[in-house]
């Protein structure tokens, strides 16, 4: 397990109100249908040596037939 | 993937860790190295290298952490936390540089990136092909589940306010967040700083920048509390409200 030098955040949340959400729309993320859970996904991708990052996304398109990805980041050496 | 490319500006500047292998070109004490290294907490000017995409003028970056695991005569083990945009491999020359043997970056892992770290949902391209694979052909679900995960991960940092259901379908068309929309608000959140707007479901609306302090918007009854950025939810995933929120 990794130790991470920066430190963990304690957040506190103020309640203004007690509105409740309708079932009826939207889901938790984690319930979202297949289709739509895969609209709003994202992968932390442990990218092999070799390729770039941009032979990566297009082979991804290729295979997945997905048409919109992109990466957040090459390794900045 | 998708609307989840919408993060990517926020994200993209975000502060990352990486574990290093510096390597040194002479001998140096442990006393000397530490003290060294240590110097190289806080802002540092660095230039681009030759071959990037970014503009080759001199800037400024921090480096919030640095630590020495571990010595093996001119290998040395690093842990560095710093800014978005910093190079590793120049920040290892000049150590070098000061110490006066010269150093180079030997090899380099980036083990954080914002909220995601390696240790979490961390999937190699086998996995991610396989998992998608087995979900079109076999109808599994899970893999895809295990190796695909929300957009809301890749913001965890970020702070958030959370909205009712009747405001959530303006700021998808990119109105700004008026406090009356607002039903919970973490504390600590700065005039200027980005912040997650959320359904009280969890879910990420869009991206915005705070125009009021977490405190104000406590005490506040009306006015624009956040002004929204990057949308990610499609319009119509909550229904339109008849009056704003």
């Amino acid at each position: 397990m990794t130790v991470y030098l920066k430190p963990p955040e304690r957040r506190e949340v103020f309640i203004l109100d007690d509105a409740e959400t309708d079932p009826r729309y939207g889901w938790r993320p984690e319930e979202r249908p297949v289709d739509v859970y895969l609209r709003y996904a994202a992968i932390n991708l442990d990218k092999p040596v070799g390729p770039s990052s941009h032979e990566v996304v297009a082979w991804l398109k290729r295979i997945l037939g997905i048409e919109k990805i992109a990466h957040a980041g090459t390794l900045e050496g | 993937m998708n609307k989840s490319i919408k993060v990517l500006p926020v994200v993209l500047k975000e502060d990352k860790e990486y574990v290093v292998v510096m390597r040194l070109h002479g001998d140096v004490d442990d006393e000397r190295l530490e003290r060294v290294v240590s110097m190289f907490k806080g802002p540092i000017y660095q230039r681009p290298p030759l071959r990037s995409a970014v503009k080759r003028a001199i800037r400024v970056r921090r480096i919030y952490d640095i630590k020495i695991w571990e010595r093996d005569g001119r290998n040395v083990l690093m842990q560095v936390w710093c800014e978005a945009g910093t190079y590793i491999r120049k920040l290892c020359h000049d150590i070098g540089e000061i110490l006066g043997v010269g150093a180079h970056m030997q090899e380099l892992r980036r083990i954080r990136s914002g909220s995601l770290n390696e240790d979490e949902h961390r999937a190699t391209l086998h996995d991610v092909v396989d998992a998608y694979i087995f979900w079109r052909e076999q109808g599994l679900e899970e893999p895809l589940r295990r190796y695909f995960i929300p957009v809301e991960y890749t913001v965890r940092h970020l702070r958030k306010v959370y909205v009712r259901d009747t405001a959530v379908d303006a700021i998808c068309h990119g109105a700004p967040l008026t406090v009356p929309g607002i039903v919970r608000v973490e504390a600590g959140i700065k005039v200027g700083e980005y912040v997650a707007i959320m359904t009280l479901k969890g879910e990420l609306v869009a991206l915005g920048k705070a125009k009021m302090r977490s405190e104000q918007i406590l005490s506040a009854k009306r006015g624009i509390a956040v002004k929204t950025d990057l949308v990610v939810m499609d319009p119509g995933t909550y229904p339109r409200a008849w009056r704003s929120g």
